[in-house]
C-alpha cells in the first residue's frame, strides 16, 4: 500500500481554483521528476498555468500504466477526478486521433457516476483543460436525457470517453451491439464509488463490470471514493473474483487535508425536548448566513427543508437570496437553483441529500447541518461540500433540533476528530437485481448458463452465489419460477437446442429496456395549485409545485394544511394523479409533515449516545439545557448504563404506555415495535399501537402494562427474548405492509411487475395495489419463491434492520431495568410527541371494525339485523 | 389476506357470522366470504371472480403467480358448501380477459364442473369477458331477471330498483382511535346492491369515489364490510373517504 504525501508544506491555493483540476502550484522544494513522464501537451499546459500534478495523481497514472486497477481514496478537493482521468487522457494522447476511414474503434474509457448531474458536470469541467491542451480526445455524456439521435450516433461513432450512469451502462450492455461498442475499452472510472456499492444499483453495476471484463479482457478499473471504514471491500469490488483467491485492486490513500472546524450551534434560545424543526435556532442560523459568503444548509428530509426555508424567509429582512433544493421539487425549479448557485448568485441553499454528492457548485464557505447527521461518515462527506480546497479547513455548524440530537451531534463531532468511519458494508448481491441482469444478458445475445455463471460470480457481491440459486434465477426469468409449471408457453427466455438461452420475442427486450434500473419510484402525486371559484368548486390548471409521496397524502383530509415547496398549502383532494391544493392563509400547518429520518442512526453514533448518557464526565461536556433535562430524568426515573435497557411504563389519558430506550435507529425500533405488539396481543394485554424514533420506542395498550410486569416476574425478559426473531418475526412478516413495500421493489426490479409498460405509464398507485395482492397470493401458495427470498433478504438488512435488532436483543439479555412511573418522564417526551403516525396491524384491525359496527347496533335501522 | 386464508383453510365450515339485509323486498344474506345468498330462492351470487388474471398478465410478459384462479375457486367452493344453492350466479368479469375461459387449465375446469353438479349456473357477461364462458357448465347471458331482482354486471346509472350488480369492486373505510381500516364490502340502500369483488387478486374502489355517485340513497346506504370471520355493517355516514 502506498501513501503518497498529498499536502506538503508551503502550498497556497490563492487564485488557483479550478473546480476539477485542483492541482498544486509548483513548489521548488518538491521533486518534480515524475511529472516528466507526462506527454508534452500536459507538461506545457501545467507549465503555462504554473501548476504541477499532485503525487497521488502521478502514482495512479504509474499504476495504471503498469496494468493495475486501483482504488483512490481522497478527501474532497484533492483532485480525485483528474487523477481518475489522467491515465485515459495520457493514453489517448499517445494514441492520437483515429484517421477518418479507419476500421470501427469502440470507446476507450467509460466513466460511471451515480448522478446524471455529475456526469454532465464532469463533462463541462473536463472539456475545458482538454481543449486548452488541444488533446485529440472526444468526450461525450449519455444519460436518460440524451436525445435518441445522439445515442444512435454514439453507437455508430463512439466517443473516446463516455460519461454515463449505471442504468445507461446496463442498457448499453443489453444491446446486441455491446461486443463491438466495448471491444476496445481500456479503463472504467467509477466516481463516488463509496455511495454506489452499498445499494442495489451497485449490485447491478458490479454485474455490468463483470460483463465489461468479458467483452474487453484487458480492461482496468479505477475507483474514486471518499473515506470509508473498509477499503478492502471496495478494492475487491474493482477486481474480478475467483474462488480461493484474494483478488483486489491496489489502494492509493490520500490522508485528509485540514481538519474541519465543526461546532455545535451556541445559542441563548431554549433547545426543545422534542421535534425536528430546529425553529428555535432560526435567528442564529440567519446570522451565520449573513456572516458568510455562501452557506449550504443540509437537512435530513424534504419536509424539514420546507420548514427551514419558510422560517428563514420569515425573518429575511435583508432579502438575502436564499433558495430551496430537494428531490421532490419540479425539475425546472431545481435547475434554476443549481444554475444560480454555480454563478454564485445565492447566499444560501437549503438542501436534502440531492446535493450530497461531489458536484461543484460555487464557493461554499459554510455548511450548516440542521438536525442530527445520523452517521459520522455522512457528516464528514456533507461538510466536505464546503470549500472544495483540500488544504483549507472546512467550516461547519451543527444545529441539533432537540436535546437527543444535541447528544448525537456531540458524538458525531467527536467521531470526526478521531476520524471514525461508519459507512455501511458492501452487501451480498440481491437476487432481484440478478434476475434483471440475466434478462438483460439474454437481450444482448443468447447465453450459455455455465459461462454466464462464471461471469456473474466474478463480481464481488455475487462471488458466493450458489449454482442452484443461479438456476432458480434463470427459471424465474424464463417462466416466473413457479412450482406450478403453467407458463411454459409464455416463457420470456427459452433454452434452444444449442444449449443457449434466447429471448422468446422482441417485446421481451422492449419491456426490459423500459424497466431497467434498480430505483423504484415510490408512488408520487403531482401537487397542483388550484383556486376555488365563487361557487366554491375547484378550478383547473394551476401551477405545478412538484411531487409528494402518496402515503403522506393518505393521512390528510380535505382542509388539512401542510407545508410544501416553501408554502403552507390547504389539501383539497386528489383528482386523477394529482393532488390539488390551494393557498392556505395560515402560517401554522396542521399536519406535521416530518416523515422520519431517511437514514437511521448509525450503530456507531448510537453507541456513543448510550455512553454519553451513562458517563457523568461526558454528560458534563453537554450544554446546560441538556444537562438539566438529563438530571431531571435522573431524579424522576433514571439514566441507563451503557449496556442496560431502560423500560418505563406510565399511564396517560385512557392508555398505558411503555417506552423502550434501545438507541438502535428507527428501522430496528419499528421492527421491534411490530414484534412486541404481537407478543403483547398474544398475552392479552391489548396493545393499540406504537411509534418509533431513532432513540426509543413507545408502545401503548388498553391494559396496564406496568402492573403486569410488576406482578409477573420474568414477564419482561420473556417479552424481549431473542426468540421473537423466530416464529413471531415470520408470522409478522407475512402480513406486514412494510414487507409488502419491500416486495414491490423486488418485484419491479426483478421484472415481475412493470414500472412502465410500453405505451402505458402505470402509476405508482396501480403498481402498489397489484403488488400487495400478488404478495399475498405468492406467500400463501409458494412461500419459498425466489422473490420472497429476495424480499426477506432485503428486509433483514434494509427496511426492517433485523440484523441490528438481533444484536441488540443479545446485548440486553439480563440487563433490562423496568421503571414504573405515574406519569411521563423527561426522556419519554420526544417519542410521545411522535404518536399518531403508525399503521395498526392485523388482529387489531378487526377489533376496530367491530367497534365501528357495534356503534351501529345501537341505532335502530330498518331491514338490518347483525347476527 | 383473510380471504386467502379462507382459500387455504381446511375448515371451510368454520362458523362465519353473516349479515342479513333486504333488497327490494328480497331477503339477502351477505357472508364474509364475499358471496350473497338469497334463501327464498336458494340463489348464491358472486361477482368479479377475475379468474385467470395471472395468466392474462403472463400472456403480456408479466409472469404473475399462477395461483389466483385456484385460490378464488377454493373460496367459491367454500361458499357453495356452506349454502348448497340451487342456482349460482356469477355476476360478470368472471374471467380477467376474453380468452381466459378458453385457456384455463383443465384442473380448474373440473373443479367448476364439480361445483356446478346438481345445480344451475349462470355466467353474466362482464366488460372483461363480454363473449361468455367457454367449455363450462351453465349459461352465459348479459342480464338475468330472477326472483324479483335484476342481475347485471355494470350498475345502471340512476334509479335501478332491485338491481344486483358488480363491476365497481366497492370497498369502505372506517376510522376508530385515529386508525383507518379498509375492506371490500357489499353496499346497499335497500333498493339495489353492489357486490364486493370475489376474486382474490382484485382491488377495491372506495364507496365515496365519484364513480359511485348517484347510485344510492346515501341516507339509507349501509356498507357490509368483509371481516375475517364476520360481516361488519357500517352506515355510510360513519365511513370516511
Amino acid at each position: 500500500m502506498c501513501r503518497p504525501a498529498a499536502s506538503l508544506p508551503g502550498f497556497s491555493f490563492d487564485g488557483f481554483d479550478l473546480p476539477l483540476f485542483s492541482v498544486n502550484r509548483i513548489d521548488s522544494r518538491e521533486p518534480q521528476g515524475d511529472a516528466l513522464t507526462l506527454p508534452a501537451p500536459f507538461l506545457r499546459w501545467f507549465g503555462e498555468k504554473g501548476w504541477r500534478p499532485r503525487a497521488h495523481q502521478l502514482e495512479l497514472l504509474a499504476r495504471a500504466e503498469a496494468g493495475n486497477s486501483t482504488l483512490l481514496i481522497a478527501p474532497t478537493g484533492a483532485g480525485k477526478t483528474l487523477a481518475g482521468f489522467l491515465p485515459s487522457l495520457v493514453d489517448l494522447t499517445r494514441r492520437g486521433r483515429i484517421p477518418p476511414g479507419s476500421a470501427f474503434v469502440g470507446i476507450h474509457t467509460l466513466y460511471i457516476s451515480p448522478l446524471k448531474a455529475l456526469a454532465v458536470d464532469i463533462e463541462r469541467n473536463l472539456m475545458k483543460p482538454v481543449g486548452e491542451m488541444g488533446l485529440p480526445v472526444r468526450i461525450e455524456n449519455r444519460t436518460g436525457d440524451t436525445p435518441t439521435a445522439k445515442r444512435q450516433r454514439q453507437k455508430l461513432n463512439p466517443p473516446d470517453i463516455l460519461l454515463t450512469t449505471p442504468e445507461q451502462l446496463a442498457l448499453l450492455l443489453a444491446n446486441g451491439e455491446a461486443t463491438r461498442f466495448f471491444k476496445d475499452l481500456r479503463y472504467v472510472v467509477f466516481d463516488e464509488l463509496h455511495s454506489l456499492v452499498t445499494s442495489k444499483r451497485g449490485h447491478l453495476l458490479s454485474l455490468g463490470l463483470a460483463r465489461l471484463r468479458r467483452l474487453a479482457p484487458s480492461v482496468q478499473t479505477i475507483g474514486l471514493s471518499a473515506t470509508v471504514s473498509d477499503p478492502m471491500d471496495l478494492q475487491r469490488w474493482l477486481a474480478p473474483q475467483e474462488p480461493d483467491m484474494n483478488n483486489h485492486a491496489g489502494l492509493v490513500l490520500v490522508e485528509g487535508g485540514a481538519n474541519p472546524q465543526i461546532s455545535i450551534l451556541k445559542t441563548e434560545e431554549h433547545v426543545p425536548w422534542a421535534g425536528h424543526s430546529a425553529r428555535y435556532a432560526i435567528a442564529d442560523v440567519y446570522a451565520a448566513i449573513k456572516e458568510h459568503g455562501t452557506t449550504l444548509l443540509f437537512v435530513n428530509t424534504r419536509s424539514q427543508a420546507e420548514l427551514l426555508f419558510q422560517e428563514l424567509w420569515t425573518i429575511n429582512d435583508d432579502n438575502l437570496p436564499i433558495a430551496l433544493h430537494h428531490g421532490s421539487l419540479d425539475v425546472t425549479q431545481r435547475r434554476k437553483v443549481e444554475a444560480a448557485m454555480a454563478e454564485n448568485r445565492l447566499r444560501a441553499v437549503v438542501a436534502t441529500s440531492t446535493l450530497d454528492l461531489g458536484i461543484d457548485w460555487g464557493d461554499v464557505d459554510l455548511v450548516v447541518h440542521v438536525g442530527a447527521p445520523k452517521g459520522a461518515s455522512r457528516l464528514a462527506q456533507r461538510i466536505g461540500r464546503a470549500n472544495h480546497r483540500m488544504d483549507e479547513p472546512s467550516k461547519a455548524i451543527l444545529v441539533p433540533a432537540n436535546r437527543f440530537e444535541v447528544m448525537e451531534c456531540q458524538a458525531a463531532l467527536d467521531a470526526n476528530y478521531i476520524g471514525a468511519q461508519d459507512t455501511p458494508p458492501v452487501g451480498k448481491g440481491a437476487l432481484d437485481v440478478l434476475a434483471q441482469h440475466v434478462l438483460g444478458m439474454a437481450c444482448a445475445a443468447p447465453f450459455d448458463p455455465l459461462s454466464l455463471y462464471d461471469e456473474i460470480t466474478s463480481a464481488s457481491p455475487y462471488r458466493t452465489l450458489a449454482w442452484e440459486t443461479f438456476e432458480r434465477v434463470i427459471d424465474f426469468v424464463a417462466t416466473g419460477g413457479y412450482a406450478l409449471k403453467t407458463y411454459e408457453r409464455y416463457a420470456r427466455i427459452r433454452k434452444t437446442k444449442d444449449g443457449l438461452y434466447r429471448v422468446s420475442n422482441p417485446l421481451v427486450a422492449q419491456q426490459y429496456r423500459l424497466n431497467v434500473g434498480t430505483i423504484v419510484e415510490s408512488p408520487m402525486l403531482n401537487v397542483r395549485m388550484v383556486k376555488r371559484n365563487q361557487r366554491g368548486s375547484l378550478g383547473r390548471g394551476g401551477m405545478s409545485l412538484g411531487k409528494v409521496e402518496e402515503y403522506f397524502l393518505e393521512m390528510l383530509s380535505q382542509g388539512d394544511t401542510f407545508m410544501f415547496s416553501g408554502k403552507v398549502l390547504r389539501f383539497e383532494g386528489i383528482r386523477e394523479n394529482e393532488c390539488l391544493v390551494s393557498q392556505a392563509f395560515t402560517f401554522d400547518p396542521k399536519v406535521p409533515s416530518y416523515a422520519g429520518g431517511k437514514f437511521p442512526l448509525s450503530t456507531y453514533l448510537a453507541q456513543q449516545v448510550r455512553r454519553m448518557l451513562a458517563d457523568p464526565a461526558r454528560r458534563a461536556a453537554l450544554p446546560e439545557q441538556v444537562r438539566d433535562w438529563l438530571s431531571l430524568q435522573k431524579d424522576v426515573s433514571m439514566l441507563p448504563r451503557e449496556d442496560e435497557l431502560l423500560i418505563e411504563t406510565f399511564p396517560r389519558g385512557s392508555r398505558h404506555y411503555m417506552v423502550i430506550y434501545a438507541f438502535e435507529g428507527r428501522l430496528a425500533h419499528q421492527t421491534l415495535g411490530m414484534l412486541l405488539t404481537r407478543r403483547l396481543d398474544r398475552a392479552g394485554l391489548k396493545p393499540l399501537g406504537f411509534v418509533a424514533t431513532d432513540y426509543s420506542l413507545a408502545v401503548w395498550a388498553l391494559d396496564d402494562l406496568g402492573a403486569t410486569f410488576k406482578l409477573k416476574r420474568g414477564a419482561l425478559a420473556e417479552l424481549f427474548d431473542e426468540d421473537m426473531l423466530g416464529d413471531d418475526l415470520e408470522a409478522w412478516l407475512n402480513e406486514s405492509f412494510l414487507l409488502k413495500r419491500t416486495f414491490r421493489n423486488c418485484a419491479v426490479i426483478a421484472g415481475l411487475i412493470d414500472q412502465r409498460h410500453p405505451g402505458k405509464e402505470k402509476t405508482g398507485r396501480q403498481v402498489t395495489v397489484s403488488a400487495d395482492l400478488i404478495y399475498d397470493v405468492l406467500h400463501a401458495h409458494e412461500p419459498d419463491h425466489l422473490l420472497l427470498e429476495a424480499t426477506r433478504n432485503d428486509a433483514a438488512t434494509g427496511l426492517l434492520d433485523i440484523a441490528r435488532l438481533g444484536d441488540m436483543l443479545k446485548r440486553i439479555k439480563g440487563h433490562i431495568t423496568h421503571r414504573r412511573l405515574d406519569r411521563i418522564s423527561p426522556l419519554a417526551v420526544p417519542v410521545m410527541l411522535e404518536i399518531g403516525k403508525e399503521m395498526i396491524q392485523g388482529e387489531a384491525q378487526d377489533f376496530l371494525l367491530s367497534e365501528a359496527a357495534d356503534d351501529l347496533i345501537h341505532e335502530a335501522m330498518g331491514g338490518l339485523d347483525v347476527d | 389476506m383473510h380471504r386467502l386464508a379462507h382459500a387455504l383453510s381446511a375448515q371451510t365450515t368454520a362458523p362465519l357470522l353473516h349479515a342479513q339485509t333486504i333488497v327490494n323486498g328480497v331477503v339477502a344474506i351477505c357472508d364474509p366470504l364475499g358471496s350473497l345468498y338469497l334463501p327464498e330462492t336458494g340463489t348464491l351470487v358472486v361477482s368479479d371472480l377475475h379468474l385467470e388474471k395471472g395468466s392474462a398478465f403472463a400472456r403480456r410478459g408479466m409472469l404473475l403467480p399462477p395461483y389466483d384462479t385456484l385460490a378464488t375457486l377454493r373460496v367459491l367452493e367454500a361458499a357453495i358448501v356452506r349454502h348448497d344453492p340451487k342456482l349460482v350466479i356469477s355476476l360478470g368479469d368472471n374471467f380477467h380477459d376474453r380468452v381466459g375461459s378458453a385457456v384455463m387449465p383443465d384442473a380448474f375446469r373440473h373443479m367448476i364442473a364439480a361445483m356446478a353438479l346438481g345445480r344451475e349456473w349462470v355466467w353474466i357477461n362482464g366488460n372483461h369477458d363480454p363473449d361468455g364462458a367457454f367449455g363450462l357448465p351453465g349459461a352465459s347471458m348479459d342480464e338475468l331477471n330472477h326472483a324479483g331482482l335484476a342481475f347485471r354486471h355494470e350498475p345502471k346509472r340512476g334509479d335501478a330498483v332491485g338491481e344486483i350488480a358488480g363491476h365497481l369492486h366497492p370497498a369502505a373505510t372506517v376510522v376508530r382511535r385515529e386508525r383507518a381500516v379498509r375492506r371490500a364490502c357489499f353496499a346497499t340502500d335497500g333498493t339495489r346492491m353492489l357486490m364486493p369483488a370475489f376474486g382474490v387478486t382484485t382491488g377495491g374502489l372506495d364507496l365515496r369515489h365519484r364513480a359511485m355517485t348517484g347510485l344510492f340513497d346515501r341516507s339509507r346506504l349501509v356498507a357490509h364490510m368483509l371481516g375475517r370471520d364476520r360481516i361488519y355493517s357500517v352506515r355510510f355516514a360513519n365511513l370516511i373517504a
